[in-house]
């Protein structure tokens, strides 16, 4: 049995230490939020924050995270009260398919969260590991840069956890 | 005042008058005048130039990250503190645009700036003293031409008393000697190009040979190894622990940053220097090459074997791929099997995907880690930046990817894999303390 912190809540897991924590959030916990793409950390669609770094959960086995503190987009807010990096994106209607965007949203979280003001080559080098089929990067990029506005206006960096 | 005391006082006056004039007289240099230098060159003579500082890496250390080309500003840290690189775009006031080209040249070989500074060796002048004068007027010619930038380099960040510059006079005198390329008869003109590229402009020997307590290069042991900007740059020279040898052939792939079945891709410092290769002549990166790999002396029993028995391994995982976490190869004893064993999950889970033999399209091919030199490196330095860093190509080219797994694993987490790619992977000899280097890599701001 694996004790995992997962959006502020404290979830035990019957499986291997080697299963990757995609698998165990998606099958396991019912957090559909990150996705499998390619399960080599080459596409981000499975991106979760890990502390304060985001990762692949497609090549994190669940026994590293034992313990630290896991984030998924469903930690970021629900429909009814959404987050400043929801908001964002919704206002901006930053998804067209919407695969990548849940993993995007966790790597730009784990961005503003460590600089509340980057600029946007920083933005477009560190959104670099996540990738969209769809073609919606300048939404996305105007997205990242409302939720950043808003979670310095409101001084909130939306963590529910 | 008694005569015997009064001339003992003036006989040490006079003496420490004279130490006073003569350090005056090593350390002085003259301002050479202020001129405006034409504004074009020949465009072949231009062209030229900008091979040589392909070959020389100027953009990389005279551009600070997101800067302006050749602007300066970067800073280069030393054990003896931080030393800023200075604007060389020809721009009057703050750069290179009042230099003649006989400062130029004095710069570059003596290490001395316009208006008689000496200047820190972390600007390699002790490798770059070996160019020939055509070389430096190509270079002069082409370092004036390009777009002038007004910037001034931040003050350097050195340990007293270093910031007192006449201070290098001293350490010239002992490690700075005039140089002048002498040929090889008895080697190739293929070979004797790569030597003159290699130990001057080329300035291989600045990071990859072992510098002594006062900086400079230890001449007695070219190659054996040494340290850049929290890498370690792996020894060249029969002590080098590389799996397989560095053919002339692997190196002139490397170099380049052209893949190459059997080895890795460059990454760290060597990723601006292969990037500027690429843009070089063949003829030259093959002179390199040629003289790189001559530096690992003639093949010997010992590094034959380990060679034959690494091949041999990777084309037997190839035909019947192993299980995805095998176990660890050499026998270990306690705390290390136990961290071992936890390392191979992580292995499995992490690194098989793509590192693992028998892995599938998509995969990207990746190494088998039975061939990684950082694997068998002395220290798991390099490897640790790899791992945290991944690696990728330059923004909007196409290249090989690694993801970075910053942030994934703890301290405890990433030793232990440490210790099982090494007992897996590499050499007999264990890694010792792999906890110290994952401190010093993560937490002393030795990232890139």
């Amino acid at each position: 049995m694996i004790r995992l912190q997962v959006n502020g809540q404290a979830r035990d897991v019957d499986v291997d230490g080697a299963t990757p924590l995609l698998y165990v959030l998606r099958d396991h916990l019912r957090l559909n939020g990150p996705k499998f793409g390619c399960g080599l950390g080459q596409c981000g669609a499975c991106t979760v924050l890990l502390g304060r770094e985001p990762v692949f959960s497609c090549i994190t086995p669940v026994s590293v995270v034992a313990g630290r503190a896991v984030r998924t987009v469903e930690g970021l807010g629900t429909s009814d009260n959404p987050g400043p990096m929801q908001r964002a994106f919704i206002e901006e209607q930053a998804a067209q398919c919407g695969y990548c965007i849940a993993g995007m949203m966790m790597r730009a979280q784990g961005l503003l969260e460590q600089n509340p003001s980057p600029s946007s080559m920083q933005v477009r080098q560190y959104m670099s590991a996540n990738l969209c089929r769809c073609g919606t990067h300048m939404r996305i990029l105007r997205a990242i840069d409302r939720a950043g506005a808003l979670m310095r206006e409101t001084g909130t960096k939306g963590k529910t956890t | 005042m008694r005569t015997r005391t009064k001339s003992r006082i003036v006989g040490v006056l006079g003496v420490l008058v004279a130490l006073i004039a003569a350090f005056i007289a090593l350390a002085w240099r003259s301002a050479i005048d202020p001129v405006r230098p034409p504004g074009s060159f020949d465009r072949q003579l231009v062209e030229r130039g900008a091979q040589l500082e392909a070959i020389g890496d100027c953009n990389t250390c005279h551009t600070a990250p997101g800067g302006r080309s050749y602007a300066g500003g970067r800073g280069i840290r030393t054990p003896f503190g931080t030393v800023y690189s200075t604007n060389i775009t020809p721009d009057y006031a703050t750069g290179l645009g009042s230099w003649s080209e006989q400062a130029f040249v004095r710069a570059m070989r003596e290490g001395v700036d316009r208006e008689g500074r000496h200047l820190y060796p972390v600007f390699p002048y002790d490798h770059f003293n070996l160019a020939r004068d055509e070389d430096l007027h190509a270079l002069y010619a082409f370092l004036m031409t390009r777009d002038p930038v007004s910037a001034s380099a931040p003050g350097n960040d050195l340990m007293f008393p270093l910031g007192f510059r006449p201070l290098l006079a001293g350490w010239k005198l002992v490690f700075l000697h005039r140089r002048q390329f002498q040929e090889q008869a008895s080697q190739s003109a293929e070979w004797n190009r790569g030597a003159y590229l290699a130990e001057g402009i080329g300035h291989c020997g600045a990071c990859h040979t072992p510098r002594n307590a006062l900086g400079a290069v230890r001449r007695d042991k070219p190659f054996a190894g040494g340290q850049a900007e929290g890498w370690d740059a792996p020894a060249l020279d029969a002590s080098s622990t590389a799996p397989l040898s560095w053919t002339r052939e692997r190196l002139i792939a490397y170099l380049q940053n052209v893949v190459f079945p059997g080895q890795g891709i460059p990454a760290g410092p060597m990723l601006p220097v292969a990037h500027n290769l690429a843009i070089v002549p063949d003829a030259d990166v093959k002179a390199i090459a040629t003289y790189i790999a001559s530096v690992a002396g003639a093949p010997f029993e010992a590094r034959e074997r380990r060679a034959a028995d690494v091949l041999a391994r990777v084309k037997r995982d190839e035909e019947s791929p192993p299980s995805a976490s095998p176990p660890a190869a050499q026998p270990l004893d306690g705390d290390d099997r136990d961290s071992a064993a936890a390392g191979a999950q992580i292995y499995a889970a992490s690194c098989a995907l793509c590192h693992g033999a028998g892995r599938g399209i998509g995969s990207g091919n990746a190494m088998h880690l039975a061939q990684s030199t950082s694997i068998s490196l002395p220290s798991p330095t390099n490897l640790i930046h790899i791992i945290e860093d991944g690696v990728r190509p330059r923004p909007g080219e196409r290249g090989r990817w690694m993801p970075a797994f910053r942030g994934s694993f703890t301290d405890a987490q990433l030793g232990n894999l440490l210790t099982y790619l090494r007992g897996e992977f590499g050499p007999s000899a264990p890694w010792h303390d792999v906890q110290r280097d994952v401190r010093k890599v993560r937490h002393e701001g030795n990232h890139e």
